[in-house]
């Protein structure tokens, strides 16, 4: 077992051996190394002012990936590099992004700037061929940038990556590379006493046992809710236990049957297997968080916590997934929409850990819709989620699954809706009036601050409407105002 | 000042003119490397203490009947607790008027109101100490809408009315009248760096403060104040902000006064920086208001009297609210000519934190009104809506506004809208927009085109007013200050493009610094657009006296005339001849005993507003601009997408061109957001319920459109004597957008040819939903 974290910075290992259990490492940057350069702007996440960029190994390649700073517990850069605005400057001056921002103008009051610099220097090192603005408006959407109106930073975003990789971090990726493997353990971490403690296990037996031991700890994946209980109610979490860590966790593969997500797989990771059920997922996933949050959050987290506007458990709910639960006491699986109970309450026994989930495949006669209804298209959270999956022979809705976030104190199936539709023919848009009639009346949503209770009904009524408008493809007409969908379908990406 | 400088307004004789071109933000490399210091980036003194305000949790108005805070006095690091008590001097940082306590003692006005401050050792002891505090309140019913303090009557400050002829008489008589009742919502500045103070005592008494502010004069005076100290023992400074917009104007004040109080009683440096969830509840946000338009026009659409009814939130004090509703009504004719006109406006007084300042002043606000009157009045007509505003427009003989003050310069106006009309092909695309909209059932699209004309100077004509000192120092480097602040807009370097060219020096000589209250003293707030046109003018006139005096000195010197000397790149010409660099004449110079430093003093001309009897010339001059936008929006979600967007702007003669765009474009998405998709939202009892950027949404970098056309309007120059013929930029453009809400409406408007959509700002997706239902069963806004 290990009583420090290691993480490497500025080409040198940092071994840090007493820090709070929830100290942040936007505070470990600014008040203890005292690098001002990256600021605060909000402390949840969702500004990203406070980026950074965090190198590590994915199947031994190096990658760079942005981080939110503010919510990120520093435990969790262990074995990362750490990479903040103070670094990008090298023996030829600026940083390409740094110049190129300079340049074209993309900074005014200059606050934003260090985000913006470092999230844009992971843009650059993923070096990707045939940049869109598009991209990068997806890429930069956890930035936010109250003066410049973003259309100089996006000019020089596709300036700086016109001319590929050519900066220090590229030339000693290498070396960066074999660093960060010799950083590499299967140790447990553990960093603070029996009382307050920072625990890393490397594997899953350790995590159950301790779990076990200290049920009332905190487990953490992302950090990107539980950072907020430090950050904004203050929350003094003694102990925490880093899921980040633990062996297989965040494995996922495929199969015949469809995908198995490790619990602890971020969505970054996650959208890439889940994209391939259906160009929805990726659209709905490229607008979840931001390129900062889905570095960080995982797709375990967004249902362990129970949240009834979480965008996953809508989409998972209606492709019929199944979660996997373990404790010291043994494993279990059971259907995902079964383990959302009521508000605040999940099927999820003391110590029980969700660990993986299983996704099937659409059948050939099998159609998905999902739509994420917001106030801003990037990174909102949803007034409603909704998806629909729909089985469809010979013109004739078989079976329909339906799931909605927003509507309810939990992720909620319309099962009344779901009945009405089974006979319906999708050329018949008079035979889907049963439905349509059902779902209004079945979901019965709240008013709160992203939208009315009129409103929820509205667009849940609306939805179905253009799901079946969609599935049915009755007319050539567009259905979405952004389009994106048409997008994926066209061969392009949009996460 | 003298004659001849306030004429000399164009650019020297130099032959290198560093105005007019696009040199980059002052501070662009400290920007991308993290190198520029804003004020929690300083270095912090041995002993700095934190602060953490503390307020009632849940209710928003009533008698405080409980205030235990003895918890928070033991919880660890805890070094003070400050009440009202506390306060040396008087319990006041409002800008004017006398009623926005530091700290309340008796009750609450509003969720959020102040009722006592922790210093600790560090900011997270002080946060979490705050949450021991046990406060109880005898909780009253809050007025919390402008509809409630109508009911209630409730106002800050007294009704006030333009008025020109008998409208509503003239009305009856019209072959058409059109009216129109709507809600326009507020808006949150959302600035990157939140409000920050940092107080460092001195001997004496003596208090310097680093305050992100747009008004260092005002936080001096507050600092003062407070403490019941000489104002001449308080001095304030500002390097840089992260953004301000108006939000830093006045509500800078209460933080610094709070660091100052914390550092006064501790003897310790104290820093004040707001939580984002406290300062988004804690401070002022642009006023919503409650709108009725109603217009008598002839049968081709021309108005003949319009009657305008501005309600504002101006929350529980009167704060900026005077200057801001007055703006609005200033502006409610936008650009048209209203013959004869009742302008209402009532500034109501609620349970919610006072309203302030926001980039436009009201302006936008009033200038909405004039835009929804001109598409209520196309609609009911069945024009197009640009025929409408183009038939409506200040011209020769039409050309008076409800104040009386002239619009001289309708021509440009009329010459800019005409360009953009053509350079963004609106009739064409009209006639694609109406084609899509006859294929298409789920997705409609609306385009409109819409005019800014924004009025230039403080309408409280006193503080149109501004100082500069300028050294030049004996190698030939020139330092300059003045009392505008920077907030990212660019005003530094611009002021010191200015100063170089003045001076007949390369940019880089010219030396940028803070803001200080004790070098350049009772400034100005940096605001209502004035910043260049009132500092880069009071710059250039310090200079100028230095150039004046090397001149004098020079033509005795070398026995020419004063007119074939020239400064310019560093050197000093005689005929066209180099003769001495800078740093040789500033040597030799000093070496003669001429003074090498002036202060620059400059006030706008021409101005003079009597408000009392609505009489007078409240603006120098007119900023205009213009906007086209295409949008599409989904009638079955109220999804919305702008899919493009044209803008022509007048800036006169552009000091920067890269910097004024960055001004348009910037100001175009700010308003964008507020027209579209930022909300304010209070519960029943009266609480900010959009507090954070999870919840209050500002435009991200895919809201704005992927056509995006901006341009500068080919001017011939400001034909009032401004610095250089520029005009000034920092507001304007916030209204451009209005381009975007009218297409929307436009949009919604083609479900139901004739019935005015009763579509309300912002319009989110759901205000567009509900717009697009009520249409569809033909309800009229």
């Amino acid at each position: 077992m290990r009583t420090a974290i290691r993480f490497l910075r500025k080409g040198q290992i940092v071994e840090l051996d007493r820090f709070e259990p929830t100290t942040t490492l936007l505070d470990y940057l600014r008040l203890s190394e005292r690098s001002t350069g990256t600021k605060e702007g909000c402390g949840e996440g969702d500004c990203g002012a406070c980026t950074i960029a965090l190198g590590r190994l994915r199947d031994g390649k190096l990658i760079y990936e942005p981080v939110n700073s503010c919510i990120l517990l520093l435990g969790q850069i262990d074995g990362c590099e750490l990479v903040t605005v103070e670094d990008l400057e090298g023996p030829d001056g600026l940083h390409p992004v740094q110049k190129a921002l300079v340049e074209l103008h993309g900074s005014q009051c200059g606050f934003c700037t260090p985000g913006f610099v470092m999230n844009l220097f992971t843009l650059y090192h993923a070096n990707t061929p045939g940049l869109t603005r598009q991209d990068v408006n997806t890429w930069i959407a956890g930035n936010l940038c109250r003066c410049t109106g973003y259309r100089p930073i996006v000019d020089a975003a596709l300036e700086a990556c016109r001319d590929g990789l050519n900066d220090v971090f590229a030339a000693r990726a290498m070396e960066t590379e074999s660093k960060l493997a010799a950083l590499q353990d299967a140790q447990d971490i553990h960093v603070g006493d029996d009382e307050r403690f920072f625990f890393a296990p490397s594997s899953f037996q350790r995590l159950l046992e301790t779990y076990g031991e200290h049920p009332e700890a905190t487990l953490v994946s992302g950090s990107t809710d539980v950072g907020l209980w430090v950050t904004k109610h203050l929350r003094d979490l003694p102990k925490v236990i880093f899921l980040g860590r633990v062996n297989g966790l965040s494995t996922c593969y495929e199969d015949e049957q469809g995908i198995r997500l490790g619990a602890g797989a971020s969505y970054a990771v996650a959208e890439q297997f889940l994209k391939s059920i259906d160009p929805d997922l990726e659209v709905v996933i490229s607008r979840i968080g931001s390129k900062q949050v889905r570095a960080s959050g995982t797709v375990g987290g967004n249902i362990a916590n129970g949240s009834p506007i979480g965008d996953m458990p809508p989409m998972l709910i209606a492709l019929g997934a199944e979660i996997e639960l373990q404790s010291n006491r043994g494993r279990r699986t059971l259907p995902l929409e079964s383990f959302f109970i009521d508000y605040g309450k999940q099927d999820i026994a003391e110590n029980e850990v969700l660990t993986s989930i299983s996704v099937p495949r659409l059948s050939a006669d099998e159609q998905f819709r999902a739509y994420k209804i917001t106030k801003r298209f990037d990174q909102d959270i949803s007034a409603v989620m909704a998806a629909f999956c729909l089985t469809v022979k010979d013109g004739v809705v078989e079976r329909a699954r339906m799931a909605f976030g927003g509507v309810a104190g939990i992720p909620k199936r319309a099962s009344s809706a779901e009945a009405a539709l089974v006979g319906s023919s999708l050329e018949d848009p008079g035979s889907w009036q049963d439905a349509l009639n059902a779902i209004e009346s079945e979901l019965v949503p709240l008013t709160d601050m992203r939208a009315s209770s009129t409103y929820r009904r509205d667009i849940v009524r609306g939805l179905l409407e253009k799901a079946l408008l969609e599935i049915s493809a009755s007319s050539s007409q567009k259905t979405r105002v952004h389009g994106q969908r048409e997008l994926v379908e066209g061969g392009a990406h949009v996460s | 000042m003298s004659a001849d400088l306030l004429e000399k307004t164009e650019a020297g004789t130099s032959t290198s003119q560093v105005v007019g071109k696009s040199y980059k933000h002052d501070s662009a490399e400290k920007h991308v490397s993290g190198t520029a210091t804003y004020i929690d980036d300083m270095i912090e003194p041995y002993g700095t203490l934190h602060v953490a305000p503390g307020y009632v949790l849940h209710e928003a108005c009533g008698r405080l009947t409980t205030i235990d805070l003895s918890a928070v006095r033991a919880a660890p690091g805890v070094v003070a607790v400050l009440e009202a008590a506390d306060i040396p001097g008087v319990n006041d940082c409002s800008p004017a008027m006398g009623d926005d306590p530091v700290f309340v003692s008796d009750r609450i006005a509003f969720h959020g109101q102040l009722v006592f401050l922790v210093v600790a050792e560090s900011r997270l002891q002080a946060r979490k100490a705050v949450q021991l505090a046990r406060i109880e309140v005898e909780a009253e019913t809050p007025l919390v809408s402008v509809a409630d303090a109508l009911k209630a009557e409730q106002k800050v400050l007294p009704d006030y009315e333009f008025r020109r002829g008998a409208p509503e008489a003239t009305m009856e008589r019209s072959a058409h009248t059109v009216k129109s009742s709507f809600a326009l919502g507020g808006q949150e500045h959302f600035y990157l760096e939140g409000q920050m103070a940092f107080a460092v005592p001195g001997e004496d008494g003596d208090m310097l403060v680093h305050s992100s502010t747009q008004h260092p004069t005002e936080v001096q005076h507050t600092v003062a104040k407070v403490l019941g100290v000489d104002e001449a023992a308080v001095t304030v400074e500002v390097r840089r902000m992260g953004g301000a917009f108006g939000g830093k104007e006045s509500q800078a004040n209460q933080w610094a006064a709070l660091a100052a109080l914390a550092a006064n009683a501790t003897g310790r440096p104290c820093k004040c920086r707001l939580d984002r969830d406290d300062d988004m509840i804690l401070t002022g946000k642009r006023h919503d208001f409650l709108v009725d338009v109603e217009a008598g026009c002839d049968a081709a659409g021309k108005i003949e009297a319009v009657q305008i009814n501005l309600n504002s939130r101006c929350g529980h004090s009167a704060d900026l609210s005077l200057g801001i509703n007055d703006r609005a009504m200033f502006h409610a004719d936008n650009s048209y000519f209203y013959p004869e006109v009742l302008i209402r406006s009532k500034r109501l007084k609620t349970n919610t934190v006072s309203n302030t300042a926001f980039r436009g002043f009201g302006g936008p606000q009033g200038m909405f009104a004039a835009e929804r009157l001109m598409d209520a009045i196309a609609i009911k007509m069945g024009q197009d809506p640009l025929d409408v505003r183009k038939a409506n427009f200040y011209r020769e003989g039409e050309n008076t506004t409800p104040y009386g003050q002239s619009v001289d310069e309708h021509d440009v106006l009329a010459a800019l809208v005409d360009e953009l009309e053509e350079s963004s092909e609106y009739r064409v695309r009209r006639k694609a927009v109406d084609a899509f909209n006859a294929e298409n059932t789920i997705l409609k699209k609306g385009i409109a085109l819409t005019p800014v004309k924004f009025g230039i100077s403080f309408t409280l004509t006193h503080l149109n007013q501004a100082g500069a000192l300028v050294h030049l120092y004996r190698d030939g480097s020139v330092h300059l200050n003045h009392g505008g602040t920077e907030m990212g807009q660019g005003l530094y370097q611009k002021v010191a493009q200015i100063a170089a060219t003045e001076m007949g020096v390369r940019l880089e000589k010219v030396k940028i610094t803070a803001t200080n209250t004790s070098k350049v003293a009772n400034t100005s707030p940096t605001a209502a657009s004035s910043g260049t046109d009132l500092n880069g003018m009071a710059a250039a006139i310090a200079c100028r006296e230095i150039v004046g005096r090397l001149k004098t000195f020079v033509a005795q010197q070398f026995e020419v005339s004063e007119d074939d000397i020239e400064l310019v790149d560093d050197q000093m010409l005689i005929c066209g001849k180099q003769k001495l660099s800078i740093k040789e004449l500033a040597q030799l110079a000093y070496e003669h005993r001429i003074h090498l430093s002036s202060s620059g003093f400059y006030k706008t001309p021409k101005i003079i507003w009597d408000r009392e009897r609505v009489k007078g010339r409240p603006f120098l001059y007119f900023s205009y601009g213009a906007s086209c936008s295409e949008v599409v929006i989904d009638t079955l979600t109220g999804e919305m997408k702008v899919e493009r967007v044209d803008v022509l702007h007048d800036v006169g003669k552009s000091l920067n061109p890269a910097l004024d765009i960055g001004q348009i474009e910037g100001g175009f998405v700010q308003g964008m957001g507020w027209l579209t998709t930022e909300e304010l939202w209070f519960d029943d009892a009266g609480r900010l319920r959009t507090h954070a950027p999870s919840t209050y949404k500002i435009p991200t970098a895919t809201d704005v459109p992927e056509i995006f056309n901006v341009a500068l309007y080919e001017s011939d120059g400001n034909p009032e004597p401004t610095i250089y013929r520029s005009k000034a930029v920092g507001e304007p453009p916030l209204m451009l957008p209005i381009s975007v809400f009218c297409a929307i409406n436009d949009a919604v408007a083609s479900l139901n040819k004739g019935v005015l959509p009763t579509l309300d700002a912002p319009a989110t997706p759901e205000a567009i939903l509900k717009a697009v239902k009520a249409i569809k069963v033909g309800e009229e806004g």
